[in-house]
C-alpha cells in the first residue's frame, strides 16, 4: 500500500530502531566527553591510522554493496553474489584490523575498565563490530541465494543495512579517534 | 481451543499448531496466555508484600516471614512483571498479533517466522526472569526503575546474580518486542485488504501501530543504557559510578526517556480495545474518528518530551523541571480530547451492558481518576511533596490497572468468541466484573490517603516512622490489603469462567456481536489463513445505526447497496487518499 | 488538605498545600463533571426496545464543538495549574532566600549523618557537630543545606516540611528550608536504596533558640571527641571529592 516493498520497509524500521540505540550511546558519550575535557589524554592513545584504514575499507565495501545492488537490478545474481562476497571480505578486513588494534591497546593497559573513555570506546566500537559481524553473516546468506538467482530483492535490503553500519562508523571514527 | 485449524497444504501436528506455529493467531494467544501466567506471579508478589505491609512481621500464608530483602524483590518483581510481562505481552503483542491481520483482512503478518522468533525470545526472557528468583543472593530488589549505583554494584544491592538476570531478561524482552513491532508496522502499512484506506483502519490497529512506533523510538537509548549497566555489573566499567567519572543520573534519563512513552505504549492499545468495544455495544459510530487518530499521534509525539517529570526532585536543573512540567500538562490535552470523544460516542447510543461493555465503560470511568491525579504529579510544585509516596502508587494503579486489566478483560471477553469459537458465560462475567471493580477501588482509594499523609514507597515496615506508624494509617493499609485479597479472589471467577467457556461455552457464530470490522467475517475461530474468501473493504469500521437501513450495523466488507448511494457512510467519491 | 493529616512545619508547607488544594478543586470539578456526563449518557442511552442509536459522525464542526469547547477549557485550566505550580516550584527549589544557618546532610546505606555548622556558623571547621539520624534546627531560621550521598541514590524527605530532594552520589545538591513549628518530625529516605531502605529513618528536632543552644552545648562535649577521631572520615572525603563533579547539580 505504501508502494515500498515489505522487506525494504522492514529494513528501514530496523534501522530506525538501531539509530536510537546508537544515538543513545553516542549521546551519552558526547555529554560525558564535554564534561570531561581531560579524556583527551586518553583519546591520544587511539590509533588514528588503523581507524582511518578501517574507514576506507568500510567505505569501499559499501561501494561493492551498491554495485551488487546494480547487478541484482540487472538480474545478474552471479555477479551480485560475487560483489556481496567482496563486501563481506571488507567486513572481515575491518574486524581483523580491529582485532590487532584492540590487542595492542589492551596489552598497553587500556582495557574497558581502565577509564570511562575506554569504556565508551570499547562499548561503542564493540557494539558496532557486532553489527559488522551480523551484517557479514547475512551477506553470506544473501550471496548464497543470489548466486542461485533467487530472492534478488534481498541484495538491496542487505545493502541498505550495510550502508547503515558504514554510517555508524563514520560517526564513531571522529568521535572516538579524531577528537583529541 | 476447539478443532484446530486446517492448513492449506498439510495438517500440522500438535507442536506445529500450538508451540512452533507461525500463525499470528497462535502467537497472539501464546503471548496472551504467557502474560496471564506471569500475571499470577505478579499478583502473588503483590499479595505477599501487601500482607507484610498490613501485618508487619506476621508469617504470610504460602510464603512465610517477609524479610526486608524479600519485600524489596517482591515489589521490584511485581512492577517489572506487571508492566513488561503482563501489560506488554497481553495488550500489545497478544491483541496486536491476534487482531492486526484479521482486522486488516490479510492472512497473516508479513514476517511470520520473525513473529515466531519474537515470541520465542519473549518466552526465553520470562524464563530468565523467573529463574532470577532462585539464584544465590535472590532476585533483584532495587525497584523496577533499577537506579544505579544500587543496580550497578552488587556490594550495594547484595544480589550479584539477581541484578544481572533481571537486566538480561528485560533486554531480551525488548528485543522480542522490537521484532514484533517491526511486523506490526510493516503489516499495517503494506497488507491491508483492498479498499481499506488509511481512515478505514480500526482504531485499535492505529493505536497498536502508534504504540509500536513509540516503543521503537524510545527503547533504543535504554538498550544502550542496559548494555552500559551490564558492563558496570559484569566487567567493572564505571558508566554510572561517579567516583570514576560516570553519572548515575544518566541512567535515569535513559530509563525515563523510554519509561514515559512506555506508559502510552500501553495506554494506546487499551484505548483502542475500549473504542472497538464501545462502538459495538453502543451501536454508535465512533465520535470524531479522525480527531481520535490525530490525538493518538499527538500523544505519542509529546510523550517523548515529558520524561523528566519523573526526576523533578532527582537533582536535575530546576529550570528543566519547569519545562517538563509544561510538556507534561500539554500531554493532558490530547489524552483528554480522546476521552471526551469516547464519552461523546455514547451520546445517542443504544447501550447494551454485556460484560465487555461493562469493562470498557469502567475503563473510562476509572482511568479518568488516574488521569486527573496525574496532574498533581506533573505539576512540579506539588510533586515535591507527592513524589515517591503512595499517592504515586495509587495514581499509576488507577492508570495501569484499567489499562492492563480492565481493557484487557474487555478485549478478552469481547474477542473470546472469535478466538475460541465459544461464548463466555455472561453471568459469571458480570460477577467477576463487579467483584473486581468494587474491590479495586477499595484497595487503592485508601492508598491515596496514606500517600497524602506521607507514606513513602517500598517500605516493609513503618514502625521506624513515628508519623506513619499510627493505628489509623495501619487500618487504612489493612483495608487496602483486604480489598486486594478480594480482588485476587474474584480473579478465580475469571479463570474458571475462561476454562469452562473454552470447553463448554455456547458455540459462537462468526459475528455474535453484530460488529463491523473484518475479523467478524472470518469463521470463529478463524482457520490458518483467516478468511474463506479474502475481504474487500467498502467503508469505515464504525458504520452503526446508519439511517434507512434494516440492520443497525454495516460491515466493512459488505458491498454498497446500489439503491442508496447517498446513504451516510457509503463510500463517497472524494474519500481521503491513503 | 494535607494539613488535616500532617502538620505544616516549614514556610513552604502551606504554599505546597495551597497548590495541592487548588489543583484538587480544579481537577475535582472536572472529574466529577466528566463522570456525571459519562454516567448520565450510560443511563440515558441504555438500550430500549424500538429505539435505534443515532448516526453521529462527530466530524462536523457543529458536533465537534461538544468535544472541543470543553477541551479549550481544559487548556485554560492547564495554564492556571502550570502558573501556580511553577510559582511554587520556584519558591521551593529555585529562589532561595539568603541562608542564616548551614547544614550538611549525608545519606548512606542506611543512615543519615547531619553536620551542624556549630557556633561559628561555618562548615568544615573544628567546631562542627555531627549527629546521626537526628537533626537539630532552630525555629524561624533560614537553613541552607547541602546534600551528599556516599554510595547509592537516596532521597531526603521531611513530610512535615513538604520537602523532598534526591541525594545523588557524586553531586552536591543545595536546598533550603525555614522551620516554623517546634517539635520532632520524621525524616524519610524515599528512594529505594537497598535492603535497609525501610529502616533509613531519621528525625528532625526543631527547637527555640534557647533549646537549640542547649542541644548544641550538650553535643559539643561529646562531639568534640568524636570530631578529633573522625577528622578525616569519609564524610570529609565526600565533601572534598564532591566539589569536582557538580556540573549538573542544582543551583
Amino acid at each position: 500500500m505504501t508502494g515500498i516493498p515489505t522487506g525494504r520497509l522492514a529494513v528501514w524500521w530496523v534501522l530506525a530502531s538501531e539509530i536510537v540505540i546508537f544515538g543513545g550511546l553516542l549521546g551519552a558519550y558526547i555529554m560525558h566527553r564535554i564534561g570531561h575535557p581531560e579524556w583527551e589524554g586518553q583519546a591520544i592513545h587511539t590509533n588514528v591510522w588503523a581507524g582511518g584504514f578501517n574507514t576506507f575499507v568500510l567505505l569501499s565495501s559499501s561501494l561493492s554493496a551498491v554495485l551488487a545492488h546494480q547487478a541484482a537490478e540487472r538480474g545478474d545474481g552471479k555477479s551480485a553474489a560475487r560483489l556481496l562476497l567482496l563486501t563481506a571480505a571488507g567486513g572481515a578486513t575491518f574486524l581483523i584490523v580491529k582485532a590487532f588494534e584492540w590487542t595492542a591497546e589492551i596489552t598497553s593497559g587500556f582495557t574497558i575498565g581502565s577509564n570511562l573513555f575506554w569504556s565508551f570506546y570499547y562499548t561503542a566500537a564493540g557494539l558496532h563490530a557486532l553489527h559488522v559481524l551480523a551484517g557479514m553473516v547475512i551477506l553470506l546468506f544473501v550471496a548464497a541465494t543470489a548466486a542461485k538467482n533467487i530472492e534478488l530483492h534481498r541484495v538491496e535490503n542487505i545493502g541498505i543495512y550495510w550502508h547503515f553500519v558504514d554510517i555508524v562508523w563514520i560517526f564513531l571514527f571522529p568521535l572516538l579517534y579524531i577528537a583529541k | 481451543m476447539t478443532g484446530h485449524a486446517p492448513d492449506a497444504t498439510r495438517a500440522p501436528g500438535f507442536v506445529r499448531t500450538y508451540l512452533w506455529s507461525t500463525d499470528h493467531k497462535t502467537i497472539g494467544l501464546q503471548y496472551m496466555l504467557t502474560g496471564m501466567a506471569m500475571a499470577l506471579i505478579g499478583a502473588f508478589a503483590a499479595y505477599v508484600f501487601r500482607m507484610q505491609a498490613a501485618f508487619p512481621g506476621a508469617s504470610v500464608p504460602l510464603f512465610g516471614r517477609v524479610a526486608a530483602a524479600d519485600y524489596n524483590y517482591l515489589v521490584t518483581m511485581h512492577g517489572t512483571i506487571m508492566i513488561f510481562w503482563v501489560a506488554m505481552p497481553v495488550l500489545l503483542a497478544g491483541f496486536g498479533n491476534y487482531l492486526i491481520p484479521l482486522m486488516l483482512g490479510c492472512d497473516d503478518m508479513v514476517f511470520p517466522r520473525v513473529n515466531r522468533l519474537s515470541y520465542q525470545i519473549f518466552f526465553l526472557s520470562s524464563v530468565v526472569l523467573v529463574a532470577s528468583f532462585f539464584v544465590p543472593g535472590g532476585a533483584f530488589g532495587g525497584a523496577w526503575t533499577a537506579y544505579p549505583p544500587l543496580s550497578a554494584n552488587s556490594a550495594y544491592s547484595m544480589t550479584p546474580f539477581g541484578s544481572t538476570l533481571w537486566l538480561l531478561a528485560v533486554a531480551l524482552e525488548f528485543v522480542a518486542f522490537l521484532l514484533g513491532g517491526i511486523n506490526f508496522i510493516t503489516t499495517t502499512m503494506n497488507s491491508r485488504a483492498p479498499g481499506m484506506k488509511m481512515f478505514d483502519i480500526p482504531i485499535i490497529v492505529w493505536t497498536i501501530m502508534i504504540a509500536a512506533v513509540l516503543f521503537m523510538g524510545s527503547v533504543g537509548p535504554l538498550v544502550a543504557g542496559a548494555v552500559m549497566l551490564l558492563f558496570d555489573q559484569v566487567v567493572g566499567t564505571g558508566f554510572y559510578d561517579p567516583a570514576r567519572g560516570g553519572d548515575p543520573v544518566l541512567w535515569q534519563h535513559l530509563f525515563w526517556f523510554f519509561g514515559h512513552p512506555e506508559v502510552y505504549v500501553l495506554l494506546l492499545p487499551a484505548m483502542g480495545i475500549v473504542a472497538e468495544v464501545m462502538v459495538v455495544f453502543a451501536r454508535k459510530k465512533l465520535f470524531a474518528y479522525r480527531t481520535i487518530v490525530y490525538s493518538a499521534v499527538a500523544t505519542g509525539i509529546i510523550s517523548f518530551f515529558v520524561w523528566a517529570h519523573h526526576q523533578f526532585v532527582a537533582g536535575i536543573d530546576p529550570r528543566m523541571a519547569s519545562l517538563f512540567s509544561v510538556t507534561t500538562l500539554i500531554i493532558s490535552i490530547p489524552v483528554a480530547e480522546m476521552f471526551f470523544a469516547y464519552i461523546a460516542t455514547l451520546y445517542g447510543g443504544s447501550i447494551r451492558f454485556s460484560t465487555p461493555m461493562l469493562w470498557a465503560l469502567a475503563f473510562v470511568a476509572e482511568f479518568l481518576i488516574g488521569g486527573v491525579t496525574g496532574i498533581f504529579l506533573g505539576s512540579a510544585g506539588s510533586d515535591i511533596y507527592f513524589h515517591d509516596t503512595y499517592f504515586v502508587v495509587a495514581h499509576f494503579h488507577y492508570t495501569f490497572f484499567p489499562i492492563a486489566f480492565l481493557a484487557a478483560f474487555a478485549g478478552i471477553t469481547f474477542w473470546f468468541p472469535k478466538m475460541f469459537g465459544r461464548m463466555m458465560n455472561e453471568t459469571w462475567g458480570k460477577v467477576h466484573f463487579w467483584g473486581t471493580i468494587i474491590a479495586f477501588n477499595i484497595c487503592f482509594i485508601p492508598l491515596f490517603i496514606t500517600g497524602t499523609a506521607g507514606d513513602h514507597r517500598r517500605i516493609f515496615d513503618y514502625s521506624m516512622f513515628a508519623e506513619l506508624a499510627t493505628p489509623e494509617m495501619q487500618s487504612l493499609r489493612i483495608l487496602a490489603t483486604r480489598a486486594l485479597l478480594v480482588t485476587l479472589a474474584f480473579q478465580v471467577v475469571f479463570v474458571v469462567n475462561f476454562v469452562y467457556s473454552l470447553f463448554r461455552g455456547t458455540v459462537a457464530e462468526a459475528n455474535p456481536w453484530k460488529a463491523n470490522t473484518l475479523e467478524w467475517l472470518a469463521p470463529s475461530p478463524p482457520p490458518h489463513g483467516n478468511f474463506v474468501t479474502m475481504p474487500v473493504v467498502y467503508r469505515g469500521p464504525y458504520e452503526y445505526s446508519v439511517p434507512n437501513r434494516d440492520e443497525d450495523y454495516w460491515p466493512q466488507h459488505e458491498p454498497d447497496e446500489p439503491a442508496d448511494p447517498d446513504a451516510p457512510g457509503a463510500r463517497r467519491p472524494l474519500q481521503q487518499p491513503a | 488538605m494535607i494539613s488535616w493529616l500532617l502538620p505544616q512545619a516549614s514556610t513552604f508547607a502551606s504554599t505546597i498545600d495551597g497548590l495541592v488544594l487548588l489543583i484538587a478543586v480544579i481537577v475535582g470539578v472536572w472529574l466529577i463533571l466528566a463522570e456525571v456526563v459519562l454516567f448520565g449518557f450510560i443511563w440515558k442511552y441504555r438500550a430500549r426496545d424500538g429505539i435505534r442509536g443515532q448516526y453521529v459522525s462527530g466530524e462536523d464542526r457543529s458536533q465537534k464543538k461538544w468535544v472541543s469547547y470543553p477541551h479549550y477549557a481544559v487548556v485554560v485550566f492547564d495554564i492556571i495549574i502550570i502558573v501556580a505550580a511553577l510559582r511554587v516550584w520556584n519558591e521551593v527549589k529555585v529562589a532561595a532566600p539568603p541562608g542564616e544557618e548551614q547544614i550538611r546532610i549525608i545519606a548512606q546505606q542506611w543512615s543519615w549523618t547531619f553536620v551542624h555548622a556549630g557556633p561559628d556558623g561555618k562548615l568544615d571547621t573544628p567546631d562542627d557537630i555531627r549527629t546521626v539520624d537526628d537533626m537539630y534546627v532552630q525555629r524561624d531560621r533560614v537553613y541552607t543545606f547541602e546534600l551528599h550521598a556516599r554510595d547509592v541514590v537516596h532521597s531526603f524527605s521531611v513530610p512535615a516540611f513538604r520537602l523532598k530532594q534526591d541525594a545523588i552520589p557524586g553531586r552536591v545538591i543545595h536546598g533550603w528550608f525555614r522551620p516554623t513549628r517546634e517539635g520532632t518530625f520524621d525524616v524519610q529516605c524515599v528512594e529505594m536504596c537497598g535492603v535497609g531502605h525501610g529502616l533509613m529513618a531519621g528525625r528532625i528536632h526543631i527547637g527555640s533558640a534557647a533549646q537549640y543552644a542547649a542541644w548544641m552545648t550538650e553535643f559539643r562535649t561529646t562531639a568534640a571527641t568524636a570530631n578529633r577521631i573522625t577528622g578525616s572520615t569519609p564524610v570529609a572525603d565526600v565533601a572534598a571529592h564532591d566539589h569536582v563533579g557538580t556540573a549538573g547539580g542544582t543551583r
